[in-house]
């Protein structure tokens, strides 16, 4: 299974940056795992990034990738996508990067169901700027920017990309990485806008402020935490208050950007005839 | 070549961006609607379809800047149109298109700022920021047609030199330009000089997607053909793969001035009205180019040696070719929409040998001819008593 790995990644940028515990590394290998099982032509496939710690993946896999602006990401692949609808195009964004900063790019990406895969490195906090809180900041948790407790409601991803239009929602944890890789194989599989947020652990930024111990600890937190859609079906809204629910969240049915844009061209094209 | 309609008609000077565009083998176009500059995405949406392009109405400025550097990475020639603070938007996208060498146009039909300012007036105040928008230090070239014609021309040579040069090119309008109608007899497709972005000669596995042949521009791999390579904003190697060294930071950027400044030749146009004998230029560009040279007929009709001095290129500036005016006129005078944005370039160049004036307008109003012919007089009549 490394062997499989390691003959996507581009070996010689490593060591990479990230922290001791940091749970990205897990999301990059579930992802690599997972184009391994979808049998994708790395020639074919692209991987965009925006900026921050979970962004810089892009740079340790041997594909087409694409490093890009702050928030950005989802516009940058809008643009590749469109423009060569056969290319297999993974989005990987962290948390504030994909909801703060691109949360406009990511509800317009969602409610146009472009056939891309995006998915979000959750860990809580923006990490690469040192701890500073996001839109997933839990209320009443400390972040360098909110020492006396965070007083932001935080969004629901998974929520917000179904309101938004998005056709395939799923979620896991680091924890969880077998099921992350399925979640991401059925994501690239769906052929609309999906999204897969990965629950992954900052115990530099994060979790050292708010006394969740070491990446270890923050891992065990997230089993002790996640209940799975089933389970939760079985739970009260008290039960579940504390919980993060995993699994796939939503399938929906719509029809696909690039597709529907063919059509308008075969229109464009018999009107000129 | 052959779906580019090929007649001469009256056309709008936006409108003629879009055909030049498209005859320039403009394949995508991604924006977000804003006054002046509309009807190219207007005319976008309805043209590209039918030459199996793609239009997109994006969410917002940014978003349309980001999506033109991708599709222009996947290898379709990609072009965004915008004004003002639409223009001001695009800016971080603009210099990371710049920092990664991403072919791409960038269109700015200038209107009144700053801020919102008067949307549909005409403004030229956009001179400096089309220099400097982005942070950092990075080359750009910039554009200004005079006519509905050289919107045309210029489409196809923005797209031109941001292929050969890999490097965003903005064609810098203003409303007039963009909103007037003028006859344009278009060029047969055969007699348009497309250019096409320098293609790797090597395998796949022996390709530097960032080492620059002798022009200084690295051969570009389109994503999807079997090149696989890292794109980024933060400062790369040749391989692509970010660094923090010092040296490779330094010659990198010095690279991207090079490639540019090392063909200013091939970058800069400029056009001349009478210069032989000038004593007296007006330095004009954008609409304010054409009220100058009936200034400059009626100042020529009343016996005084006057003459036009026409930037078509105005970044990388004209240094050279104004400083040779400096060395053998008596007095220049620039004439622009603005507060003084070129006449401060023009002053560089000529480093005191020859007084410089200006004609400014702040008002939303096209500056007339007869303003620019008092001026004229005036210094005419300065020059006699003193």
């Amino acid at each position: 299974m490394l062997s499989q790995v390691e003959s996507h990644l581009r070996s010689d940028r490593f060591p990479h940056i990230w922290c001791p515990g940091c749970g990205n590394g897990i999301v990059l290998s579930a992802l690599v795992r997972a184009i391994e099982e979808l049998g994708y032509d790395p020639d074919k496939t692209v991987v965009v990034s925006g900026i921050g710690c979970s962004s810089r993946a892009a740079g340790y896999l041997d594909f087409n990738t694409l490093h890009t602006t702050h928030g950005r990401a989802l516009a940058f692949a809008t643009g590749i996508k469109l423009a060569r609808p056969e290319l297999d195009v993974f989005v990987l964004m962290g948390d504030g990067d994909a909801t703060a900063i691109g949360g406009n790019h990511f509800i317009h990406a969602a409610r146009r169901n472009i056939d891309l895969t995006a998915i979000i490195f959750n860990n809580s906090i923006y990490g690469m700027t040192g701890g500073q809180y996001s839109p997933l900041t839990p209320p009443d948790k400390r972040a360098t920017t909110a020492p006396y407790g965070n007083i932001e409601r935080s969004f629901d991803i998974a929520e917000l990309a179904k309101g938004a239009g998005a056709t395939y929602v799923a979620r896991a944890t680091t924890y969880h990485a077998t099921m992350l890789e399925k979640l991401i194989v059925a994501g690239a599989r769906n052929k609309g806008f999906s999204v897969i947020e990965a629950i992954t652990a900052c115990p530099v930024g994060y979790g050292r402020r708010n006394k969740m111990g070491n990446g270890l600890q923050m891992l065990l937190w997230q089993k002790e935490h996640a209940v799975t859609v089933k389970q939760a079906e079985k739970m009260s809204p008290e039960e579940l208050q504390d919980k993060i629910i995993i699994g796939e969240l939503y399938r929906g049915e719509a029809p696909e950007y690039t597709a529907m844009y063919e059509e308008i061209i075969a229109r464009a094209k018999g009107k000129n005839r | 070549m052959s779906d580019v309609v090929e007649m001469a008609r009256l056309m709008q000077g936006n409108e003629a961006v879009v055909e030049g565009a498209l005859a320039a083998g403009v394949r995508f176009f991604a924006g977000y609607p804003i006054t002046p500059s509309t009807e190219i995405a207007e005319l976008m949406a309805e043209r590209l379809p039918g030459l199996g392009g793609k239009f997109i109405q994006m969410e917002d400025e940014i978003a349309s800047m980001a999506a033109v550097i991708g599709a222009s990475l996947a290898g379709v020639k990609a072009l965004t149109a915008t004004s003002g603070p639409g223009f001001s938007l695009k800016q971080e996208n603009i210099g990371y298109a710049a920092m990664a060498e991403i072919p791409c146009v960038i269109v700015n039909v200038q209107r009144w700022g700053p801020s919102t300012g008067i949307p549909t007036a005409p403004a030229q105040g956009d001179v400096m920021q089309a220099r400097w928008g982005t942070h950092g230090d990075h080359p750009v070239i910039v554009l200004c047609p005079a006519s509905v014609r050289e919107a045309y021309m210029l489409a196809i040579r923005a797209v031109n030199l941001s292929e050969k040069y890999r490097v965003p090119v903005i064609l810098l309008m203003d409303e007039v330009i963009g909103h007037m109608r003028e006859r344009v007899v278009q060029p047969h497709a055969e007699e348009v000089e497309v250019i096409e972005r320098k293609k790797p000669a090597v395998e796949p596995k022996d390709y530097y997607p960032y080492r620059p042949g002798d022009d200084g521009v690295p051969p570009m791999a389109n994503f999807g053909d079997g090149y696989r390579y890292h794109v980024t904003g933060l400062v790369h190697d040749e391989k692509g793969n970010p660094t923090t060294d010092p040296q490779v930071a330094e010659s990198l950027i010095l690279r991207l001035h090079r490639k540019i400044y090392d063909h200013l030749d091939d970058v800069i146009t400029v056009e001349g009205y009478q210069l032989e004998d000038a004593e007296i230029v007006v330095v004009a560009y954008g609409a304010v180019a054409r009220s100058a040279k009936r200034a400059v007929k009626d100042a020529r009709a009343a016996g005084i040696k006057a003459g036009l001095f026409r930037p078509v290129t105005i970044w990388p500036f004209p240094e050279k070719e104004v400083a040779e005016l400096a060395g053998r006129v008596r007095h220049i005078i620039v004439a622009e929409m603005n507060l003084g944005q070129l006449k401060g370039e023009v002053e560089r160049a000529v480093q005191g040998r020859v007084r410089v004036t200006g004609v400014n307008r702040l008002n939303g109003e096209l500056i007339t001819f007869d303003e620019i012919l008092s001026a004229i007089k005036e210094v005419t009549t300065d020059a006699q008593s003193g």
